[in-house]
């Protein structure tokens, strides 16, 4: 097959990818839109295998194969908690490849450079690319691989980190070396150097150091963000992947890698500004880690905690009409979905309405809980977005909080000096009554005090939410 | 209210209905349920002409009617006692209310005296209807409940009294500015001050609620228009700033560059337009089918892995192989996810 022949298929096979990610503005077109990125893969790789200036195709396949297994068992088994790991954990593989990748463009540059003139004519595939190059065209070819390793090499690190802190291997609190941010710059601008040093001497050392710079910047970055903050960072690190792979496929001059990588690269930092505006914090500060000085004392919390067994929330559940459930992390940690779910069907079989609020950052990926209630069989008819709930609570007779705190934190609303102040969030203390379910009297993952536990229409439910919830379906019948 | 307030401690419903809205409040305290109209037009503000009900648009009319006939059957007895200044007594319970209502129901009607509220208001008689109701047109009540007119009238001056003298010194105060001493005066300070201006009492529920909404849709549009103007500048000076760093480019960049450059570009463009539209909810499925096609580096070690070089072969196949997990993994996973999306 030709390269022209090859290129066709890309286009075809970009028009997928467009379509897949499009597709993903409904639920139901969502179905389709997935085989329409399946398949523009299988047309993309394909062509690649038989087009020219490949070799060794028995040994893509089998790998290919290989790797299909492996991701398939993957697939299969993971759980839907565990979502934010094994997304983060396959940036992780991207971002490695795009760091092999480069480095293989690098040698084939220099095999290339070292040839005479008549050994270059008999090269195909990817070295005859190279050997057409202009002195610039090489200089801009060392730039494009260096940002793509350097890239990749963040994303892997990062990604690990990311996996280890959401998998619990890794602590989730921030944690930098003495220096903090001051040794990520220095870092960066010595990456800076290396790449200007590679860039003049076209030798291996230079891009090694760059490497291992940049291994060392995604891991020092992703440490020194907080759990909570996760649903930013894994977003950012899907960014990360697919800019190392379009920088990838600018010094390979594929115009397929090139679009992928833009689109992926786009799709990531629009799920992190996203994710940055529903803290309302920019997204330096979220990367820089940690919450943002406080501009004053925070406002003092008057009343106490008023506890409630399940009996108070079972009979307060029966006489309400309209129940909203505000579920957070502390749902995925307690492994509560299916209660919750089972609840909600209880109840709705008995002719309650029940909806489900979900804020833009709860849990650890972005749409983790939708994807969790989905998971447990929670139509996604009532699973509603923060915007569309929010004026609905003062018509709610019973909102549930399991397991989320600073997401409905009315703070951020009443109090200025607040840490999280400006920060939209659910207003669950407008309903009639608030039952939050909380594992004790201790303050979420930003340290704030959250004057909803104190307010008088909320009762406090503690006690680990599946436990909660098990008991609470005792007490509300089946039928 | 005394006769609402006499009517519920009697232990009866009582459902009360005034064109004014603002007593809708007062009504609600006695205890009686007030009769909302589903009328929007708030001009219909009977309160403006100081409690007497002027002549009602026919919309308002329709509504109000068709309101009644909907209570007819449920209610035992009828008190009417709309009346119009200088007009005749508005017809608002129709002859086909009383036939909906149950025998042995009682309508009294206290505007008879000017031909009264009830269609089968005889004045001065009381009259039984086809169905065993009974209409009473008594236009002497005062007379005929001597003891409790004198009673009212004696309450209504000495409250009239009250009004007079705030400073409760006996002293009288001749408080031009309120409505009813106004009303009440002929004269005063030798100047005739009949007839006094129509008192204004503005309904206060009525009025936050109009506060509200009336933004007129000119100022609508101009919020909107001004909107428009800010996205308008906001995205000319983004594309400017963007063609310009684009031109700068392609200024020192060779050819062969500016034509991925200008694919890299158009690409994120194509990006973002398209992922502003996926829903909130298939974030998560989002992230994963990115992850999948981001696995397209896969592309770049196929190409690579025929180099004769035995480094390279190695790492382009380690290449492949991890992004031979990804693809698979991160197809399958998102396709798992979007099947559970499940519609009620």
């Amino acid at each position: 097959m030709d390269l022209g022949f090859t290129t066709a298929v890309y286009v075809i096979a970009a028009i997928l990818f467009i379509l897949s990610l499009g597709g993903l503005s409904g639920q139901e077109s969502a179905k389709r839109a997935v085989w329409f990125g399946i398949f523009g893969m299988a047309l993309a790789v394909l062509a690649t295998i038989v087009g020219p200036g490949t070799g060794l195709w028995q040994l893509t396949t089998a790998l290919i194969v290989a790797g299909g297994v492996i991701g398939y068992l993957l697939a299969s088994k993971v759980e839907m908690t565990q979502m934010p790991e094994l997304v983060a954990g396959m940036h992780a593989l991207v971002g490695l490849a795009a760091v092999f990748v480069g480095f293989n463009a690098h040698f084939e540059l220099v095999n290339v450079l070292g040839m005479d003139p008549s050994a270059k004519k008999a090269l195909e595939g990817f070295a005859a690319l190279l050997a057409k190059k202009s002195a610039v065209e090489i200089n801009i070819l060392r730039v494009e691989a260096s940002l793509g390793i350097w890239i990749g090499a963040v994303t892997f690190t990062g990604s690990v980190i990311a996996y280890g802190k959401l998998a619990g291997k890794v602590t989730s609190a921030a944690t930098k070396l003495p220096g903090g941010h001051i040794l990520n710059a220095i870092a960066a601008i010595s990456s800076l150097a290396c790449l200007v040093w590679y860039l003049n001497s076209g030798e291996l050392l230079p891009l090694g150091i760059l490497t291992v710079l940049a291994l060392f910047i995604g891991f020092h970055l992703i440490m020194g963000i907080g759990g909570a903050d996760m649903p930013v960072v894994v977003s950012m690190l899907n960014s990360y992947s697919g800019w190392a792979a379009a920088a990838i496929g600018f010094s390979l001059g594929n115009d397929l890698l090139i679009v992928v990588g833009a689109l992926v690269g786009s799709s990531g930092a629009i799920l992190s500004y996203i994710m940055c505006k529903a803290m309302n914090r920019s997204f330096i500060s979220v990367i820089l880690g940690g919450f943002g000085g406080t501009a004053g004392p925070q406002m003092e919390v008057e009343g106490e905690q008023i506890a409630i067994d399940a009996d108070g929330v079972a009979s307060a559940l029966q006489d309400a009409e309209s129940v909203v459930i505000i579920p957070g992390y502390g749902m995925a940690v307690a492994q509560a979905q299916q209660n919750v779910a089972e609840l909600t069907r209880r109840l709705r079989t008995k002719g309650k309405t029940v909806r489900f609020a979900i804020h833009p950052v709860a849990g650890r990926l972005p749409g983790h809980m939708n994807v969790l209630l989905a998971e447990a069989k929670v139509p996604y008819d009532i699973v509603l977005e923060m915007d569309e709930i929010n004026d609905d609570f003062p018509e709610t007779d019973v909102a549930i909080v399991i397991g989320s705190n600073d997401i409905v934190n009315p703070a951020a609303q009443d109090d200025p000096n607040s840490p999280i102040a400006g920060m939209p969030v659910l207003e669950c203390w407008k309903a009639k009554q608030v039952f939050v379910s909380k594992r004790g009297q201790g303050t979420g993952y930003s340290g704030i005090e959250n004057p909803l536990f104190f307010k008088e229409n909320t009762r406090m439910f503690y006690g680990d939410a599946k436990a909660s919830l098990d008991q609470l379906l005792t007490l509300i019948s089946n039928n | 209210m005394a006769a609402i307030g006499t009517a519920t401690s009697l232990g009866a419903i009582t459902y009360a209905f005034d064109v004014r809205p603002e007593v809708a409040e007062q009504i609600e305290s006695m205890g009686a349920e007030f009769v909302y109209l589903d009328f929007e037009e708030q001009s219909e503000d009977g309160a403006a002409t100081g409690g007497y009900a002027s002549p009602s648009s026919p919309e308002f009319r329709e509504k109000q009617l068709a309101k009644f006939r909907e209570l007819a059957p449920e209610v035992d007895i009828v008190i009417t006692t709309a009346l119009i200044p200088g007009r005749d007594a508005p017809k608002l319970w129709l002859a086909d209310m009383v036939s909906a209502m149950k025998p042995g129901s009682v309508v009294v009607d206290l505007a008879a005296e000017r031909g009264g509220n009830c269609e089968l208001t005889t004045p001065d008689q009381k009259i039984i209807s086809d169905n065993d109701v009974i209409v009473i047109g008594y236009t002497d009540f005062p007379s005929r409940m001597s003891a409790q007119s004198s009673t009212l009238y004696a309450t209504n001056i000495r409250h009239m009294m009250a009004d007079l003298t705030p400073d409760k010194d006996g002293q009288i105060f001749h408080n031009m500015e309120d409505d009813v001493i106004r009303g009440a005066t002929v004269t005063h300070a030798g100047a005739v001050t009949f007839p006094p201006p129509a008192p204004k009492v503005q309904a206060i529920a009525a009025k936050s609620k109009e506060k509200v909404k009336e933004q007129t849709p000119e100022e609508i549009r101009a919020a909107e228009i001004a909107a428009f103007k800010q996205t308008t500048k906001h995205q000319v000076g983004l594309l400017a700033i963007g063609g310009l760093l684009l031109l700068a480019v392609g200024a020192y960049a060779p050819a062969s560059f500016m034509q991925h450059f200008i694919v890299f570009v158009l690409s994120v463009f194509v990006g973002f337009q398209v992922i502003w539209n996926v829903s909130h909810s298939l974030h998560t499925p989002l992230m994963a089918v990115t992850n999948a096609i981001s696995s397209i580096i896969i592309l770049g070690a196929i190409l690579q892995i025929g180099s004769p070089n035995v480094l390279v072969i190695v790492l382009s196949a380690v290449s492949v192989f991890f992004a031979g997990i990804n693809i698979f993994g991160g197809f399958l996973v998102t396709r798992r996810m979007l099947a559970m999306f499940q519609k009620s």
